[in-house]
């Protein structure tokens, strides 16, 4: 199938840097390091903050840094190849493709992702199981596989936000500060920066209901066991809620950007 | 004294290979000789070529005589000096214009690249303008000089590329393929402004090329090198008489007639009352010709001239 | 070689090609203000994160929120002056690749000089404000003396130092592996990330390999401890505090040397 082809190109593309792989799990995993020791430090100080324990905590650092390029929570991935083609008017040639511009780029994200996940995220991974006792794999089948679909629930988000980031490139001549202040945005309501459950309320509730959520608490929680049956149900559920509204901003975006191309010619 | 002096000029890479024989993991080294034993000198005012296949060391030579690359034997000096023990202070002496790749700032506009450089070699002021305007007029970059470099056609970089090697007066210009990818009137126009160029400021250069009209065009003296060695030195006429090239009588007959069989010429081709006969390009045509003439109806002779892409092919397939 | 005259003419090179990019820069002035602030932004949510760590905890390793601030601010305006004046370093493997370091070694100036200077980014002042602004909170209850004011001004010089070295050094990795530009991450932002918590976070024996193995416990830790007052709760000597610009010419000595080391294995091999 032509997705799969798409992906499978994809991800071979970015399995030639072994370099910077191999940087790259070596970056993520002293900073899954440095964070373990502070989280430790906060869980020695409240034992039960946000839910948590301090094992709960250390396990979410390193679902944390084996998320961080798979969900291109900074950016990056095929939109940031879909703004370039905006830049230099390629686009044109993708507009024009019979196959839906969107399914093709995300086909593209997908199979980074899961080229990600296998180095940049099991290699962390593997690290943390051999460094700290504290760290636990799903205690059920029921998590792990809820993990794995969040998981992809997580990446589709992750594109659809970066691809109304990149869409904005058909209107600013530079969409770099559009990019990187939604990085921040990211980083911060992921969970990556701190756990969104131990933010103080009303900014819990607010932070768990935002679409960032998908990218690293939700899963994360799903691994720790913290949503089980209904309740991992109602978590999957808004993920998908979100992907569908965020998708579908989506194609709106593209489709007004596709009237300007055609109309102004680019 | 010599501008450039190389003298047994070797530089050998050790590059690990996979060894394909045995079914492991561990490579073997192995020495590639890039650049073997090669002697030449230029002096000053001399516009060279330097020829060869593709991996033949052309760029590693270049790479030595700008100092980025150190040599792992012989000698090499250019301006007096070592150059990959005083880059820097060579740097000031030479300019250097790689084809493939814009020395310039990318993302900033020709004008801005060009002051910078001024600062950098610290020209001065006076003789900048001078130089700048001088450039812009020839290579007619009036309109250009606000443009970001990004922007321009590879015709248009490569005049900025041309000025940016030129501002500081070297006095001796090193071109890697600067004419690849341009259309045929670029080509023609930064021919026409090299000449100048060397005959109005003395500026040496030294250009590596594919495009063999490029020689033809600029240079008396052609390099070949190949594998690394040295396959030839001298002008262009010579290569000629070196590669064992042939010149070409085209003969239209008025009417069809088998291969015409004439003394010191044999036929290569055939086609209707048209034949190619050739004969060695240090001949005399007049013989050949006369002959022709004398046992055949003609009705029309032309000679052309051999090809210099068939004498060096014939060149490397000798060395 | 380096003789003086190279060295008396490296900051006005380094200034003049640096100045050109701050020029191109303005030129856009909407991208620039955007990517200022959001480059102050990103860092300040960092800062964030560790005053909501402070909603549910007093101390954090037995640090309060003020004197974390110290830490946090000092290692952030070190980092920050550092990245700006010579993040570009990073980029060597992009030059080596593309081919821009032969045009770079064509040129009258030094390698170094050309590389740093490279795309120099003026918008890094938001990320160093933001850490500055940090820096002055957590200054204002502390009870100063000329020697605490002193020891601030070596801390926040010699950690620029001390990164300054980081990024030449682990950069310089890239001439052997183009590619492999992130490592050098690790060393400057994780040691940037590592020292904004009190090092009391973690085990002694990470703390004494930050100390003598990788020394960014000099970037701040010791000189702070100094100014607030604090006894080292590693017991490790009180002079350590003194001791950061030592530390940091030595990493700047080691920096030099991995940077000649890698030019000359460039110009010997050509790749």
């Amino acid at each position: 199938m032509l997705y799969v082809a798409v992906a499978t190109r994809t991800f071979r593309r970015y399995s030639t840097y072994v370099g910077a792989t191999v940087a790259g799990i070596f970056t993520n995993s002293v900073f899954g390091v440095i964070y373990s020791f502070a989280y430790l430090a906060l869980w020695d100080q409240r034992p039960d903050a946000g839910g948590y324990d301090g094992s709960d905590a250390v396990t979410y650092v390193w679902i944390g840094q084996a998320l961080l390029m798979t969900v291109a929570v900074w950016g990056g991935g095929t939109t940031d190849d879909l703004a370039e083609r905006i830049r230099t008017g390629d686009v044109a040639i993708d507009l024009y493709r019979p196959v839906g511009m969107m399914g093709w780029y995300l086909a593209g994200d997908l199979g980074r992702a899961a080229y990600h996940l296998l180095t940049r995220g099991i290699g962390p991974t593997v690290l943390a199981w051999l460094l700290f006792d504290q760290f636990d794999f799903p205690g059920s089948v029921q998590a792990a596989l809820g993990f794995v679909l969040s998981l992809v629930l997580a990446v589709v988000t992750s594109f659809a936000i970066r691809w109304l980031v990149a869409c904005s490139a058909f209107w600013l001549l530079d969409q770099s500060g559009l990019r990187m202040m939604a990085g921040a945005l990211a980083l911060f309501f992921s969970g990556m920066a701190l756990p969104l459950v131990i933010f103080p309320e009303p900014w819990r509730t607010i932070a768990l209901a935002l679409p960032w959520a998908s990218y690293l608490q939700t899963p994360a929680d799903i691994w720790l066991g913290k949503r089980e049956g209904l309740d991992l149900l109602a978590a999957l559920a808004q993920q998908g809620v979100w992907i569908a509204v965020l998708l579908g901003l989506g194609q709106l975006v593209l489709r007004s950007a596709t009237r300007k191309v055609v109309v102004q010619g680019g | 004294m010599a501008l450039i002096d190389a003298t047994d000029l070797s530089r050998t890479f050790v590059v690990r290979r996979k060894d394909a024989g045995r079914r492991s993991l561990r490579r073997r080294r192995e020495e590639v000789h890039a650049v073997h034993g090669v002697t030449f000198s230029v002096e000053p005012g001399e516009m060279v070529g330097y020829i060869g296949p593709n991996g033949a060391g052309k760029s590693t030579t270049i790479k030595m005589l700008t100092g980025i690359l150190v040599p792992t034997g012989g000698r090499l000096t250019v301006a007096g000096v070592e150059p990959s023990r005083h880059r820097t202070e060579l740097a000031r002496r030479i300019g250097v214009v790689f084809g493939q790749r814009t020395t310039l700032w990318w993302d900033l506009p020709l004008r801005d690249s060009f002051e910078l450089l001024q600062k950098i070699y610290a020209i001065e002021p006076a003789r900048y303008r001078e130089n700048l305007d001088a450039f812009v007029t020839l290579l007619e970059l009036g309109d250009l000089l606000d443009t970001p470099v990004r922007q321009l056609s590879l015709g248009q970089r490569m005049r900025g590329d041309i000025t940016a090697a030129l501002l500081h007066d070297p006095e001796v210009l090193y071109l890697d393929e600067p004419t690849i990818g341009l259309d045929v009137v670029s080509k023609g126009r930064l021919r026409e402004f090299l000449r100048t160029l060397n005959a109005e400021r003395g500026t040496t250069l030294l250009l590596t090329t594919h495009d063999l009209q490029d020689i033809e065009a600029l240079c008396d003296r052609v390099i070949v090198i190949d594998h690394g060695t040295l396959a030839y030195d001298g002008t262009l006429a010579g290569l000629h008489g070196r590669g064992g090239s042939m010149r070409t009588l085209v003969v239209d007959l008025v009417d069809e007639a088998p291969a015409i069989s004439v003394p010191g010429a044999s036929v290569r081709r055939v086609e209707g009352p048209r034949q190619w006969l050739s004969f060695p390009a240090d001949a005399s045509a007049a013989p050949v010709v006369a002959a022709v003439a004398a046992s055949y109806a003609v009705a029309d002779l032309s000679i052309q001239e051999p090809d210099i892409e068939d004498v060096i092919r014939e060149l490397y397939s000798r060395s | 070689m380096a003789d003086a005259s190279v060295v008396r003419a490296a900051p006005r090179q380094y200034a003049w090609i640096a100045l050109m990019w701050i020029r191109a820069a303005l030129a856009y002035p909407a991208s620039f203000w955007t990517l200022t602030v959001a480059g102050a932004i990103i860092t300040g949510l960092d800062f964030v994160g560790i005053a909501i760590m402070f909603t549910t905890i007093d101390t954090l390793g037995d640090f309060g929120l003020r004197e974390i601030a110290l830490l946090y601010g000092a290692t952030g305006v070190a980092l920050g002056l550092a990245d700006m004046a010579i993040g570009s370093v990073e980029q060597i493997g992009h030059h080596v690749r593309t081919g821009s370091l032969d045009t770079m070694l064509t040129r009258p100036v030094p390698l170094l000089v050309q590389v740093c200077a490279d795309r120099f980014a003026l918008r890094r002042l938001g990320r160093i404000s933001q850490s500055a602004v940090v820096l002055a909170w957590a200054a204002v209850p502390i009870d100063w003396t000329p020697a605490r004011v002193a020891v601030t001004l070596m801390m926040l010089v010699a950690g620029l130092g001390i990164f300054f070295a980081f990024f030449v050094a682990f950069s310089c990795i890239q001439f052997w592996t183009a590619d492999a530009s992130e490592l050098a991450n690790a060393f400057t932002y994780g040691g940037n990330t590592m020292t904004q918590y009190p090092l009391t976070v973690f085990p002694r024996e990470v703390v004494l390999s930050l100390t003598f193995l990788l020394p960014v416990a000099f970037v701040n830790w010791y000189p702070s401890l100094y100014v607030l007052g604090r006894e080292d709760p590693f017991g490790m000597p009180s002079w350590f505090a003194f001791l950061s610009p030592a530390v940091a010419l030595a990493l700047l000595a080691l920096a030099a040397l991995a940077w000649r080391t890698g030019v000359r294995h460039y110009t010997s091999t050509g790749s």
